[in-house]
């Protein structure tokens, strides 16, 4: 029953987040895409949750969904036409480059799915919070890491605010 | 859910374990929609007795004899009764989505809200991010009426809810950071249980997040602004300004479906009035300690919760509302660095005072 139960949880999460990846993708319309987009990460925190890594899973939702979705729908509704602008028609060079991209891209995730050790953890332990773990390992382990993404981050938000500040400069 | 692996051996031991956690977390899910919709019942009423006493009127005084206090019901099933209009140009999918996820955003956060030391449907290991991440999906839904309706007051309250949601989850969520630090860990019981007693092992108020330090006074403050600007309460209710934007993202909306906005706006102000009480104002521990404390703990937690709210509504119908570059430049340049200033404030107040 229990088995049952739990491949029933996940072979409907993989649904959702397929299926509405798959909007995504082939949506004509922006805002569908955007928002189609919501779903697979709804589903992706589902998959977290699953695994029984529940700060990454709320972590998931916040950053994705409430940062990058939201910026994103943003974006296209600042954009001309908001989200009523048609796609692009498919030409002789946009099929090849995809192809490669996404069979490059494919070939990546295939090594690292293979060839990861994953850490499997007793169904016991999984109750336990991660939050204490993840907090001790940033500020330790992954120290340089972590405060390299940091610096990064910042540098982008220097360039983005100089960038904006120039362009509104040229409009005067 | 502690209680399920007593329910289990004691009741239901011919059961899986699994269908167990389902039942009880159905069970949880019904009993806490039917309190959404009863906060919502007595917050509209409240509201309009708030309001009409603080412009030196009655409100409603007629319906169920008592000041009124059925008015609220007639409202509802006239909504209700109300017929559903879906406008030719509007986006039905989308439009019909929107109510859904405003609601149910605001209604999944009740899952890890404690009325009490064991009265929650979900002991979260992370309830504070928990609740904090479910106000993504109100404001993605509230994005999405706003777009689905094709109206330009539609669109442009959607609009700004995505500015000032982008703004202010940042501050909120900085605010509590110092709560967290005290607290060292994310369980809303845990906090609340850290809080019984504080300075010198005094109980009681002392114990609160709230008179720990300085700094903590005033990340209760910044926190209580921003929860203003995040469940869109005047005087941050930018989306949807009657004066400018009619009625903002739910211009569009009739009857039931606008009901379920009014219901997600209510319930969104309860959440944020029991963070601020469960994290700040000692959740169900009250004023003295709790060797004398007589009244039930969730009644403690409701009162609070209920100052809270009314202290919103006062809010409401007393300040005028902000412009939107002025609630910006209030969140950036203010909140957001008060909150940095409060996290520092507070590490070196605990190693200087409280040897942590």
């Amino acid at each position: 029953m229990d088995e049952w139960l739990s491949s029933l949880v996940f072979w409907t999460l993989a649904a959702v987040i397929v299926g509405s990846a798959l909007i995504t993708a082939f949506a004509r319309t922006l805002v569908y895409a955007g928002f189609a987009l919501l779903f697979t990460f709804l589903g992706v925190m589902g998959l977290y949750l699953y695994l029984a890594a529940d700060f990454l899973g709320i972590a998931q939702l916040v950053i994705y969904v409430g940062g990058i979705l939201v910026l994103l729908l943003f974006g296209v509704m600042f954009t001309q036409g908001g989200g009523l602008m048609k796609q692009p028609g498919r030409g002789a060079i946009q099929i090849p480059s995809a192809v490669m991209a996404v069979g490059m891209a494919f070939v990546v995730l295939l090594h690292v799915v293979l060839y990861t050790p994953w850490p499997v953890m007793a169904v016991e332990r999984a109750a336990e919070p991660t939050t204490r773990t993840i907090g001790t390992l940033l500020l330790t382990k992954y120290l340089l890491p972590f405060e390299v993404a940091s610096v990064l981050l910042l540098m982008a938000l220097v360039g983005a605010v100089v960038l904006a500040r120039r362009e509104a400069k040229e409009q005067k | 859910m502690h209680f399920v692996p007593y329910l289990h051996e004691q009741f239901l031991s011919a059961w899986p374990a699994s269908v167990v956690v389902l039942l009880v977390a159905l069970i949880g899910a019904g009993i806490m929609l039917a309190w959404v919709a009863l906060v919502a019942l007595v917050a509209v009423w409240a509201e309009r007795k708030v309001s009409a006493h603080m412009q030196a009127r009655l409100g409603p005084i007629y319906v169920g004899g008592f000041h009124g206090w059925l008015q609220t019901v007639a409202d509802g099933l006239k909504l209700f009764l109300k017929e559903d209009i879906i406008p030719a140009m509007a986006d039905k999918w989308l439009y019909i989505q929107a109510p859904v996820l405003v609601f149910g955003g605001a209604f999944l956060a009740y899952a890890a809200i404690p009325f009490g030391p064991k009265l929650v449907v979900s002991d979260l290991n992370i309830g504070v991010f928990y609740i904090l991440a479910m106000s993504a999906i109100v404001a993605v839904g509230i994005i999405m009426a706003g777009w689905a309706s094709h109206n330009k007051w539609s669109l442009y309250g959607g609009m700004r809810t995505a500015a000032q949601f982008l703004s202010y989850e940042i501050p909120s969520a900085l605010h509590l950071m110092p709560v967290i630090m005290y607290a060292g860990t994310l369980n809303l019981g845990e906090i609340v249980r850290s809080q019984e007693t504080g300075l010198f092992g005094w109980a009681g108020i002392f114990g609160w997040y709230l008179f720990r330090n300085p700094f903590l006074f005033l990340s209760f403050i910044c926190y209580y602004i921003s929860s203003l600007a995040e469940t869109n309460r005047t005087p941050f209710d930018l989306p949807e300004t009657e004066s400018e934007l009619v009625a903002g993202y739910h211009t569009e909306y009739t009857g039931i479906r606008f009901a379920f906005f009014f219901m997600a706006e209510y319930a969104n102000m309860f959440v944020a009035a029991a963070l601020s009480t469960l994290l700040f104002c000692g959740g169900w521990n009250g004023v003295l300690s709790r060797n004398i404390q007589y009244l039930p703990d969730p009644v403690v937690f409701l009162l609070k919760c209920s100052a809270f709210i009314f202290l919103t509504m006062w809010l409401r119908w007393t300040l005028p509302r902000f412009r939107i570059d002025q609630l910006m430049a209030l969140c950036w340049k203010f909140l957001i660095p008060l909150g940095l200033l409060n996290i520092v404030g507070s590490a070196l107040w605990m190693y200087i005072f409280e040897q942590v």
